[in-house]
């Protein structure tokens, strides 16, 4: 394995408040590597540390094998792109992407092509004469990624690179990203907290919370085996509900709730865990039914409607569970018609046993 | 920024309008008038105004002599305005990045020298430059000097004097202006290879510039017409343009070429208001 960015055993404290947690991570060279997590949970001081620009604690920092800890920024092999982009608002296009070239005498005299080659690369031809306050969010955003690829850095990192575009946009800025980074083959070491753009855009992920590390693998491994019900609960599985295993085979649990019938559900971890356990399903996995609970599902949940919104392309309801639990299912626009649902109305929620997932809470 | 158009609030505009108006007129427009009349007039025998209408004060500013006083004035004033710069600088910087206690601390140290009288302080820096004063028993004591400098009544008194002075009137819009840079700009400029030196160079330099025009117009205006300092610690032996109002008014009595040589005054500022922001300078100004 080829690493570039190694942390090990990493700890930052901005006061009291324990931003990052011993975190210890590696990066292999040219894969794109994203950091998912609540705010507040120390991405952005992760990214900092590896920029030079907050130092760890404890722990060592390397990059391309070599303990950089000590390296102020400026002679780091890394650049990155800030969650505001931060473009020098009186320099043009072609000044603020030239800028990091322009520093390092050793990046020779061809400023002017290497500058033109980024400028079309990230489709911004005709406008590096304008200023920063004249582009629009998206045209800022591959300004302040074309400053950091210019350089040919090792590493780039990206701070919630797309949080600051619409919907739209976003999307397309997606493909992008990925697009720019095969072309370039950096390392690309981007934070979010949109899980979908890290299931998108990733070779592998990192899931934080509370300045602590809590699952590294793959978009596929993190969700279809998230290492806890934080982790499941940050990539979607929103719906909970906690009980008692009984019975466990073939990575199947029979769980036991003292107001339900039994529930059946994938149990990833293998070790056999009698004891408490969190069933978790995702919204747009549950099966609503109406009268009677229909045939074919392994589980039942009687439930009451609770609040409906419409959210354009499906609908989302939450259901109110006889442990006063909240659930939500999202249903796409087509296949709501013949489940005209009232508010107070009694209904049962249904899924099959790999859809749902138990994990020791 | 956000404009108003009168269709939409006519009241408020047209009253702070008004009010702007009003205000300019009664303590700016009227007092000027009064001294450009003034300076058109003739001076009576004992003092005094006599209104004959006359050009012969306006006239009499082209003495050489009076040239040599307004270049040494100019000349002052820019060395003042270019040292509360290069001082005023880093200090600003300090003070715009300081956290918010310390903030508070700085700007008060920098306000205090307001609370006493002018007068006052520029006194106190004669106690200190003069023979027996601060400088030169320290000097004398610590072996340094055998004689004490002489260090009163010099340009470079008058320099410290000004300096002194206006320094606050640089710092000030400097604080202003560093505070709007936000801090990831510089720290942009590090994670792109920039030493410090370079980031200040290229990043906040620039970005200080408001800051540098507006400290530079309070501070050269003023230290341009300045009379307190040059009069105390240059002992009044170089005469400036100040110095020379003050006396033209209160010990020869000449009000009217007085008025003139203050108009004099305020046209070179204009003039050099002008030529400065025509050049690559004041560009980016507008
Ligand atoms: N300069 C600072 N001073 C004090 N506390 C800080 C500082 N920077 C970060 N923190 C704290 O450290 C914790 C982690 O912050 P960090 O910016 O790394 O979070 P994040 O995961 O990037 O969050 P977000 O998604 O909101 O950007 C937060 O609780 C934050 O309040
Ligand atoms: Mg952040």
């Amino acid at each position: 394995m080829n690493a570039t960015v190694v942390l090990e055993h990493v700890t930052k404290a901005h006061g009291q408040m324990v931003a990052v947690n011993d975190v210890s991570l590696s990066m292999k060279s040219g894969e794109f590597f994203s950091i998912l997590g609540p705010s507040g949970s120390g991405k952005t001081t992760i990214l900092r540390m590896i920029a030079g620009l907050d130092v760890p604690d404890s722990g060592t920092i390397m990059i391309q094998q070599r303990v950089v800890n000590a390296d102020p920024p400026h002679v780091r092999p890394v650049n990155m792109v800030f969650q505001h982009y931060a473009l020098f608002p009186h320099m043009n296009v072609f000044d603020n992407i030239a800028f990091g070239l322009r520093m390092r005498p050793e990046a020779g005299r061809n400023i002017r092509q290497a500058v033109e080659r980024m400028v079309a690369l990230v489709r911004l031809d005709g406008k590096s004469q304008r200023f920063p306050g004249q582009l629009s969010g998206g045209e800022q955003q591959r300004v302040a990624l074309a400053r950091a690829l210019v350089n040919r850095p090792v590493v780039v990192l990206l701070d919630e690179p797309l949080a600051a575009l619409d919907q739209q946009l976003r999307q397309e800025m997606q493909g992008e990203l990925k697009r720019l980074q095969q072309e370039v083959n950096a390392t690309f070491i981007c934070v979010t907290h949109q899980q979908d753009e890290a299931l998108t855009l990733s070779d592998r992920i990192a899931v934080m919370h509370a300045g602590t590390l809590l699952q590294v693998g793959t978009p596929q491994e993190v969700y279809d085996q998230p290492a806890s019900s934080t982790v499941a609960r940050f990539i979607g599985l929103s719906n909970s509900l906690s009980g008692t295993m009984t019975r466990l085979e073939n990575n199947v649990c029979w769980i036991e709730h003292e107001a339900f019938p039994t529930l059946m559900a994938r149990y990833p971890s293998g070790a056999a865990a009698h004891g408490p356990v969190t069933v978790m399903v995702r919204p747009e996995r549950l099966h609503i039914s109406l009268d009677v609970p229909d045939k074919g599902y392994d589980n039942t949940l009687p439930a009451v409607v609770h609040h409906i919104m419409f959210h354009g392309n499906e609908m989302a309801y939450q259901f109110r569970l006889r442990n006063e639990a909240v659930w939500t299912a999202r249903v796409p626009i087509g296949e709501t018609r013949r489940a005209q649902l009232a508010i107070g109305q009694a209904v049962y929620l249904q899924w099959a046993v790999h859809e749902g997932l138990a994990l020791v809470p | 920024m956000r404009h108003y158009s009168s269709h939409v609030f006519p009241l408020p505009v047209s009253f702070s309008f008004w009010a702007a108006g009003l205000f300019l007129c009664l303590f700016f427009l009227l007092p000027l008038g009064v001294v450009l009349g003034v300076s058109l007039a003739s001076r009576g025998l004992y003092g005094g105004v006599q209104w004959i209408g006359t050009f012969e004060n306006y006239r009499r500013l082209a003495d050489p002599m009076i040239g040599v006083i307004f270049v040494r004035s100019i000349l002052f004033a820019s060395l003042t305005t270019l040292v509360c710069a290069v001082v005023g600088f880093p200090l600003a910087y300090m003070v715009a990045r300081a956290s918010q206690r310390w903030q508070l601390v700085w700007l008060t140290l920098v306000m205090i020298p307001f609370w006493t009288n002018f007068l006052v302080r520029t006194y106190a820096w004669v106690l200190i430059l003069r023979a027996d004063g601060l400088v030169n028993s320290l000097l004398l004591q610590l072996g340094i000097e055998s004689e004490p400098l002489p260090l009163l009544f010099t340009d470079l008194a008058v320099g410290v004097g000004l300096v002194y002075g206006y320094l606050p009137f640089m710092v000030l819009p400097l604080i202003v202006a560093i505070e709007r840079i936000p801090p990831q700009l510089e720290e942009a400029a590090y994670d792109l290879y920039a030493s410090v030196g370079a980031m200040f160079r290229h990043v906040v330099l620039p970005l200080s510039k408001p800051g540098f025009w507006a400290g530079g117009v309070l501070v050269f205006i003023p230290s341009l017409g300045a009379f307190i300092t040059p009069y105390l610690l240059g002992g009044g032996q170089k005469m400036m343009i100040g110095t020379l109002i003050q006396q033209e008014f209160l010990v020869s009595r000449d009000w009217p070429f007085g008025s003139a040589l203050s108009f004099g005054l305020m046209g070179t500022a204009l003039v050099l208001w002008f030529v400065v922001s025509r050049t690559s300078l004041g560009k980016d100004v507008q």
